[in-house]
Parts: C-alpha cells; sequence; structure tokens
C-alpha cells in the first residue's frame, strides 16, 4: 500500500516541481517540505516562510546581483520520497545550490547519504536528538543540550523530583529520553521516580497513560511530565489532561515539540502554566521579532497567522547562507561550507546566532509558559548563548566524542580521548 | 532568574510535607481564616495615586520571588483596586507602559492591538499594542500564590464551592499552631461536604501525631494525601504503624476495585470508538461485500462538517454539535452515494479494483480537503458539558468527553439495528444480501437498495466523525488512522453481522486498555493485531457467524 502511496505521491509533486526553468541566470534554493501527507501540518508552513524570505531578499536586490529562485518539491511525508527528490534537486535540470528543509528526523537520516554522496547544502530547522553531524548538513534547530537539558533543570530549580518521559515512538524522542535519563540519574534521581512511557504517531487514546501518569503523580512528590509527543498525537493528550483536571500546578508538562503552530488547534484555557522549552517564541519581545511577525502577518494575509521556533531557524539559516555566499563571492558548495563557520546574524530574540564548527549554532534556551491566548510567556531564560553540542556530554558512548569540519581537522566523530577520527574527510 | 540562583530556592521549598511551591503555608493560613474574614471584612480606602503606583512598580521586576513578594503587598495593602489588579496580573493583562511610568490593565488581548485603561485611575487609555505595553509575566507558583490571594480576597462572597476548597487544601497542612483554630472552624462550619473534609484533615493531623483512635474516620478515605501519609506511618516504627498498615490496606483494596472500573470505562470508551468507525463498514463491507477504502475519509468528511457548523455558528458549540448530528449524516451519505452511483456500481464482483479504485478517492478527498480547507487541522469546540470529568469519588472519574461518545455509539448502534430489523429498508437490505437473484424476482429493486445501504454506511461513518471531532484532531488525515481498525473490527466481528460488530469493538477495546500499562500503547496494539489473527485461523467465520446453509 505505502508503494501506491509514494507513486501517487511522486506524481503530484513533479506537477509541482517542474515550473522552474525559465529564468536562465538564477540562484536557485530548493524547498524541501511536505506539503501533504501527516507532517504538512507543520511543514508546509515553513515552505511559505521561506517564499517570503527569498522574495524579500529579492526586493533587497537579491544576492550577487542575481535572482534567487525557489524550487519546491512536496515529499509527501514520505521519508523515501525525501531522499529522491534530494537527489532531484542536486542532479536534476534545476541544480539547486542549496536546500532548506525537513523536519523530522527519520526524514533528515533518509536524505543524509544522498547530500553527503552528491555534496548538497542542507539546512535543517527542527530541534533533534543530536549525536549525528554530517559535512553537509547545518543544524539550525536546538540540540539537545540547547532545549531538553535547561528545561530539566528549570524543573529541578523549581523542586520537581518525580519525571514521566513521554514521548512519540521513535528515534527523536527515544534518544533524547536516554540522554534524560542518564542527566536525572546523574543527578541523584531514583529509578522509580522515572516513568517512561512511547506512543504511536497520532496516538488519540490517551486515558489510561494521562491516568497512570496521574497515580505516579500522586505519590506525594512534585511531579512533572517531560514531552516528546510528536504531531497530532498533541491535541488529544492536552484535551485528555484538561479533561482529567490535571493542572499545571499539580503536574507541569514542559513539551518540545508543541509550539505556537500546534496550539493554534486547541483551546488553551485549561493548559495555562503547562510549558515549553524551545530557543524562541512569536512573544518575545525584540524590534526584530515584531517586525518579522508583521511581515509573517502581511505575506500570509492572516491576522491569526502565528510563527514558531522552526520558522526563526530558518530565517537564521538562511541569513548565514546568504552572509556565507557575500563573503565567499559564490554560491560553490565548498566554498560555502568553509566561509559559513564563525558567520554571525542577529536572531529575532534581540540577540545575534553564529555557526559552530560542529555546524550546529549558538542561541538562547527559553522556557515558556503557556497562555490562554495560544502564546507563550517567557519565564526563564540562559543569560546567554549556548552553543549546540553534536555528540551529548551525558551519554556513555558519545561522551568523548567531538565534531569540527575545520580545516585541517574536518571530522564529524573525533574521539577527544584517543585522537581518532571515526567519520568524516579528516578519518581518510 | 539564573539556574544558579533558583538553585538556591531549593532546598526551602521542600520543606513542606508536601512537595510543592513555597506558599502552601500562606495559602493554609488564608483557609484557616477564611470563617473571620467573612465576618469582619476590612474596610477598603482609596490609597493615593502615588501609594499606588508604587505598589504597582513592585511588580516590575523579573524575579519571580520578588514579584510573589510585591503581590503579597498588594494584598495587604488598602487599595481599593487591588482585586482587578491581582485578577488582571492573573490572565496576564496588567502591564507597564514601555517607554513610561503608567501601568495598564489590557482589557482585551485577542488579536494584535488591545484595549487599554488606565491600572490606577480604570480611565480609558485608547489601545496598546505588544510594542507598547510590557505585560508582567508569572509563572506556576506565582499563579498558584494569586489565586489563593483573589479567593481570600473574595471571601465575602465565600460560598460553599469556595469553603469546600479552602478545606480541601487543609488536608496534610494542619500543624500544631493551626489545629485549634482548624477545630473552630469545623464547629462553625454548616455544609457536610466541608465538615468531612475538615474532619478528614484534623483526623490525618492527629494520626500523625501518634492517635490511634482518629485512624478510624480515615478508614476508606480514597484522597492520595491521607494514603501518602499513612503509607509513611506504616512504614515507619511508630506505635501504631501496624494499624495504619490496616488502614492502608483496607484504602488501597478500595482504590483497586475503582480503578478496575476505571480501566473497564476507558476500554469501553475506546471500544465505542472503534465500534463508531467500523459500524458504516459492517455495513457496507458486511452487508454489501464491498471493500470500501475510503470510508475512513468518509468518517474525516462527518468531521469536517461539525466544523463547518460550527463556524456558522460561533459561540454556541452545542447546538452546532446537535445540529452536525444530522449535518454530518447528510453530507457522509450524500458522498457515499456519489461513490456508489459514479464508481463502485461499475465494479460489482471485482473486489481487487474496488479495493484499488476506492483507494484512489480516498488519496482524492483527502487532497481534496487539503486544497480547499488547509493541510492544517481545524479545532472543533467542546461545548461546556462535554468537557471536564464526572468525579464520583477521589479515585474514579469518567470523563465527560468520552462517556459521551459511549452513550453516542451505543445510541446509533441501537438506531441502526431497529433499522435493520423493523423498517422495509433493512427488510430489502436482508433481502438483497441472502440472494441477490431470488430478492430481485420477488420485486425488490437491488441497484437502488444498494445505493441506499451504501448511503446508509457512509452516513453513519459521517456520524462517527461527528463524534471523533470531540476526542481527536480534525484534518485531512483523520480518516486513516480508523481504517485498518475498522477492517479489524468489522472481520473480527463476523462479516454482515452488526452484534458482532458492537461485541468485537468493545472486546477489542478493553484488552487494549487492560494490556496497555504492562506492555504500552504499541505493544498493546501489536498483540491485539495477533490476537485478533490467530482467533481469525481458528475460526475464519468471526465471532458471529451468519446463520443459514451458505456459511
Amino acid at each position: 500500500m505505502n508503494k501506491i502511496t509514494s507513486t501517487a505521491a511522486l506524481l503530484l509533486s513533479m506537477g509541482i516541481a517542474l515550473p522552474a526553468a525559465a529564468q536562465e541566470d538564477t540562484i536557485k534554493v530548493g524547498i524541501l517540505h511536505s506539503l501533504s501527507g501527516t507532517m504538512a501540518i507543520s511543514e508546509s508552513t515553513l515552505k511559505d516562510e521561506m517564499l517570503m524570505l527569498i522574495e524579500e531578499q529579492n526586493e533587497k536586490g537579491g544576492l550577487l546581483g542575481k535572482k534567487i529562485e525557489p524550487v519546491v518539491m512536496d515529499p509527501a511525508s514520505d521519508w523515501s520520497l525525501y531522499a529522491e527528490q534530494a537527489r532531484d534537486m542536486l542532479t536534476g535540470d534545476d541544480k539547486v545550490d542549496v536546500i532548506f528543509g525537513n523536519w523530522t528526523s527519520a526524514s533528515r537520516k533518509a536524505v543524509l547519504p544522498v547530500v553527503e554522496e552528491e555534496n548538497g547544502l542542507l539546512f535543517y530547522p527542527v530541534q533533534y536528538e543530536g549525536e549525528e553531524s554530517s559535512e553537509n548538513i547545518f543544524y539550525t534547530g536546538a540540540a539537545p543540550n540547547q532545549q531538553a537539558i535547561p528545561a530539566v533543570d528549570y524543573l529541578m530549580s523549581q523542586g520537581v523530583e518525580r519525571w514521566a518521559l513521554l514521548g512519540t515512538d521513535y528515534v527523536y524522542p527515544r534518544t533524547t529520553n536516554k540522554i534524560l535519563e542518564a542527566y536525572l540519574k546523574d543527578h541523584g534521581v531514583a529509578d522509580d521516580d522515572i516513568m517512561v512511557n512511547y506512543t504511536p504517531f497520532g496516538f488519540s487514546n490517551w486515558q489510561s497513560i494521562v491516568s497512570e501518569v496521574k497515580d505516579f503523580g500522586s505519590q506525594g512528590k512534585k511531579t512533572a511530565v517531560v514531552s516528546t509527543i510528536n504531531g497530532d498525537a498533541n491535541v488529544p493528550f492536552y484535551t485528555e489532561l484538561s479533561n482529567q483536571g490535571i493542572s499545571a500546578s499539580d503536574i507541569p508538562v514542559v513539551a518540545f515539540s508543541v509550539g505556537e503552530q500546534e496550539l493554534s488547534g486547541i483551546d488553551t484555557g485549561p493548559l495555562v502554566g503547562h510549558m515549553a522549552a524551545w530557543n524562541y517564541f512569536m512573544s518575545v519581545d525584540s524590534d526584530a521579532n515584531y517586525d518579522f511577525i508583521d511581515n509573517w502577518v502581511e505575506y500570509t494575509g492572516d491576522d491569526m497567522a502565528v510563527t514558531n521556533d522552526p520558522m526563526e531557524a530558518h530565517y537564521i539559516g538562511f541569513n548565514m547562507w546568504l552572509e556565507a555566499v557575500r563573503e565567499a563571492g559564490t554560491t560553490d558548495v565548498d566554498a560555502v561550507k568553509d566561509s559559513i563557520i564563525g558567520v554571525t546574524v542577529p536572531n529575532l530574540s534581540g540577540g545575534s546566532s553564529a555557526m559552530m564548527p560542529n555546524h550546529h549554532i549558538t542561541k538562547p534556551v527559553m522556557i515558556g509558559e503557556i497562555q490562554d491566548d495560544g502564546q507563550f510567556s517567557v519565564v526563564w531564560e540562559t543569560s546567554g548563548n549556548v552553543a549546540g553540542d553534536a555528540w551529548s556530554d551525558y551519554l556513555p558512548e558519545s561522551q568523548n566524542l567531538i565534531s569540527d569540519w575545520r580545516a585541517p581537522l574536518r571530522c564529524g566523530k573525533l574521539n577527544v580521548d584517543t585522537m581518532t577520527c571515526e567519520d568524516g574527510a579528516g578519518a581518510e | 532568574m539564573t539556574p544558579t540562583h533558583a538553585m538556591n530556592v531549593r532546598p526551602e521549598s521542600m520543606t513542606g510535607s508536601q512537595a510543592g511551591f513555597g506558599f502552601r503555608h500562606c495559602l493554609m493560613v488564608v483557609a484557616v481564616l477564611l470563617v473571620w474574614f467573612a465576618i469582619v471584612s476590612p474596610v477598603q480606602a482609596e490609597v493615593t495615586p502615588q501609594r499606588a503606583q508604587a505598589l504597582l512598580q513592585a511588580l516590575d521586576t523579573d524575579d519571580f520571588d520578588a514579584k510573589a513578594e510585591a503581590a503579597q503587598a498588594i494584598a495587604a495593602s488598602d487599595a481599593a483596586q487591588k482585586t482587578r489588579w491581582l485578577e488582571a496580573l492573573l490572565d496576564g493583562r496588567l502591564g507597564r507602559e514601555r517607554r513610561g511610568e503608567r501601568f495598564y490593565i489590557i482589557t482585551d488581548d485577542s488579536g494584535r492591538e488591545w484595549p487599554i485603561i488606565d491600572a490606577i485611575t480604570f480611565e480609558d487609555a485608547g489601545t496598546g499594542s505588544r510594542r507598547s505595553v510590557d505585560a508582567f509575566r508569572i509563572n506556576n507558583a506565582l499563579r498558584t500564590q494569586l489565586q489563593g490571594l483573589i479567593a481570600s480576597l473574595s471571601l465575602d462572597e465565600g460560598d460553599e464551592a469556595t469553603r469546600l476548597d479552602a478545606a480541601k487544601r487543609l488536608i496534610g497542612e494542619v500543624d500544631a499552631q493551626s489545629v485549634d483554630a482548624v477545630a473552630a472552624q469545623l464547629d462553625d462550619e454548616e455544609s457536610s461536604a466541608v465538615r468531612a473534609e475538615i474532619e478528614t484533615a484534623l483526623a490525618l493531623y492527629r494520626v500523625e501525631q501518634g492517635d490511634a483512635s482518629a485512624l478510624s474516620t480515615l478508614r476508606g478515605n480514597l484522597d492520595t494525601r491521607v494514603r501518602n501519609s499513612l503509607s509513611t506511618i506504616a512504614a515507619s516504627d511508630a506505635p501504631i504503624a501496624a494499624e495504619a498498615g490496616e488502614t492502608l490496606a483496607g484504602i488501597e483494596s478500595k482504590r483497586a476495585w475503582y480503578e478496575r472500573g476505571q480501566t473497564l470505562f476507558f476500554g469501553l470508551s475506546a471500544g465505542s470508538v472503534l465500534v463508531l468507525a467500523a459500524i458504516g463498514l459492517a455495513i457496507t463491507f458486511g452487508v454489501m461485500g464491498v471493500i470500501n477504502m475510503a470510508h475512513g475519509e468518509l468518517i474525516m468528511l462527518g468531521a469536517y462538517t461539525t466544523w463547518m457548523i460550527q463556524q456558522l455558528l460561533p459561540g454556541q458549540p452545542g447546538l452546532a454539535l446537535l445540529l452536525a448530528i444530522p449535518g454530518g449524516f447528510l453530507v457522509a451519505a450524500a458522498f457515499g452515494i456519489l461513490i456508489e452511483r459514479s464508481v463502485i456500481r461499475f465494479l460489482k464482483g471485482r473486489p481487487l479494483e474496488t479495493l484499488l479504485a476506492t483507494f484512489g478517492i480516498s488519496l482524492i478527498l483527502q487532497q481534496l480537503v487539503r486544497t480547499v480547507f488547509s493541510p492544517l487541522n481545524r479545532r472543533v469546540a467542546s461545548p461546556d458539558w462535554l468537557q471536564g470529568a464526572w468525579q464520583i469519588n477521589e479515585a474514579l472519574s469518567l470523563t465527560l468527553n468520552r462517556l459521551g461518545v459511549l452513550l453516542f455509539c451505543l445510541v446509533v448502534f441501537a438506531a441502526l439495528w431497529a433499522l435493520m430489523r423493523y423498517t422495509r429498508l433493512g427488510l430489502e437490505v436482508r433481502a438483497v444480501t441472502q440472494n441477490r437473484t431470488m430478492a430481485r424476482s420477488m420485486g425488490v429493486r437491488a441497484a437502488r437498495v444498494d445505493m441506499l445501504t451504501f448511503g446508509l454506511g457512509a452516513g453513519v461513518a459521517g456520524l462517527a466523525g461527528v463524534a471523533l471531532s470531540q476526542i481527536t484532531n480534525v484534518g485531512p488525515n483523520l480518516g486513516q488512522s480508523y481504517i485498518v481498525d475498522s477492517f479489524l473490527v468489522v472481520v473480527f466481528g463476523g462479516v454482515g453481522n452488526l452484534w458482532g460488530t458492537l461485541v468485537a469493538g468493545m472486546s477489542l477495546g478493553v484488552i487494549n486498555q487492560v494490556l496497555q500499562p504492562w506492555v504500552g500503547a504499541v505493544l498493546a496494539k501489536v498483540i491485539v493485531l495477533i490476537g485478533v489473527i490467530l482467533f481469525i485461523q481458528k475460526r475464519p467465520q468471526g465471532l458471529f457467524a451468519p446463520k443459514g446453509r451458505t456459511s
């Protein structure tokens, strides 16, 4: 059945991808986000945002004197289709200079070998589980140390002693929870005080799990839920929480995949006080953010349009790439890969973000509490930027690994104890 | 607040017997003094604008502890505006001018330009936006404190619900200083519900002090704080440890029974969703033998109809939901008849082609919805009577939306069953199913019956969509998640049998919910699937086999 889906979706997407070959001398930017299927709910907004950013840049005169031309494809939430279309973008008639795309880790893992083989550039805008570094991928979303660890620190400071780690059953929640479990145990949390539970994608039958959490939280110790529940399953989860009367003052939930976009589908009245950890909230107080929101509202023509963290990541990523191309004077992939490291551009929360040698960026970490208008109010923020860490320091298998793509090292997986490179150009 | 600073606060906040934020104590005092406040309401006077300004000024800090003190100071002051300030602060609507000294209350924070009033004089101050007004932020701890403060300020109208709430908070919080005041409060209290809570609070305190006679009051009490205190005592070497252990065992066995009841309810409600989704299919697949892969999308159309009717009737989700019941049925039935007339009737007796064609239709319908509406999920509001839970006691509560779906499922089933059993259409459908040629020669218009049956099955799918809009996402993928489950239920229950569908759906729901706490949601589903496959191997005709020589 899956084969039929992908074939059908491929046929559909070809129709969208064709109308590119019009102008000759343009810089082509690939946008690889699902516009149909399960992930369309999250990814279609990012496609619109990229189109807006490209349009704005063209109004400012384009790049290197040329216009930027978007090449949009629809991988239809099918992971293998992401890989096929990425190859199309990198080798096809309208060969793109850079790709902005992907959301789920599964799709990124599918595209990774393709961009490495064809030597492309991919900007990946979503928070992810880390434990990966590719010479051709730039991770503008948060690594676990830029989201999960600070969030747990904050909850500990609020007196939380028992932890329910709930997640959707795939690589991101499993790895993140593995890191969190190791981190909590390092901080003296007993095995009995940690509950881990995984549910399938799109799960909607939350009653017994929520009631289990309620029971877990009624043992006399302050309890919190750390949620890596992804996508559609969140709405029934939060509805069930409020129906079972679990308020944020009883058992607060801190989520890593719930942003303004996801909340726009829920009545947030009963959820006030539940939290999310991100590097950006639509409510952050900065002129850059207000301008961005104004532009976005104007571009979408929807007064209620919301912005979210992955959108900021694309905003930062796109500006970094522009800057790196200007510096290199060419869109040549190898030149841009070298020039982008160290590039610093303003982010939307009033500071600036820099591209690190491990292809992750620096950003502030914020904890926001849900308000009744569907927005978050920032209750805690790191005092400065946190640099993304590709290999977690809290997992035994990766604590002595680093990644540094600068010459002459050029290594994505360097063991600092033995100084041997396990992956990357420097390995040979 | 930096992490290190926050860490320093931590040991202090853990001193209470209940882990929690440091404001518990203040809440307790508020609760204890409740009665006195109600009698001697403090006389409020105007404070000078300077003083008011100073009180609000103190809120303008990033340190939540300082903010908490400022809120406390406001509550203790004589300012006549204080209740309104605290309420606005609680709602995140109290703020200050970004480049100026004035304080504002935002009267409506929807949209991007907000009407604002001066916080001290309450005079209209035009409009503000996020660029010009900086609203004070609160966190969970401060929110809890503010709720307590506001409750204490509005004690003049302290009705039974407020007092009950305050009394519930007392459990586990009574100490040597407050025990006499609480006992005095018990004497003044008339409501029996409130009395019971205060008695529990006092008994728990006495038990903690080693008074075995107070244990009898706690017998069978389901409050988790009672259970936690008792288990601490039972595990200690206090003289009453054994007796406390006995009481605890009684409480635990009572809780276990209620928990079983709860699991059964969870199972039935999960089952009712399955039955609703499958019962339309039981008619089209079970009775007509059409493998309709677009069944899930018909469910989705029902859910979207609910959303559209709600858009047409803003502010009346209850009425909209009731209207959506016929609406969803008709829309889905219309689409069903269209599909039957335009595709399925030409593929009669060719199941594989029907499967592929209807699968194509399902993709078309999904993408149609994505194009017409949007790929984003739509928010269907729940009316008040479907929100929250029916709290039977501390250990057992039934969520109302699930209960509603369960009842709706039973009503739909009964109606469908009656239709098949007692109406002419039902008779004709059964006749055509049993022997098509014979039915035709008896004057039954089989083609018309096919069309109506398919429309009926589709319409029932629409009804399922209306119900599902109350418990899950309304989006283009809604149907996909139910199609496999629906076929599973119909095949398990026995093709062509409505009762089979009901029993199969309910039992799969219950089995799933019983397994879930042990093996997790993913594995529970796998086990159920394997179980059904094995069952079908043993008994291919399903739970309820159709009677007759052909079977």
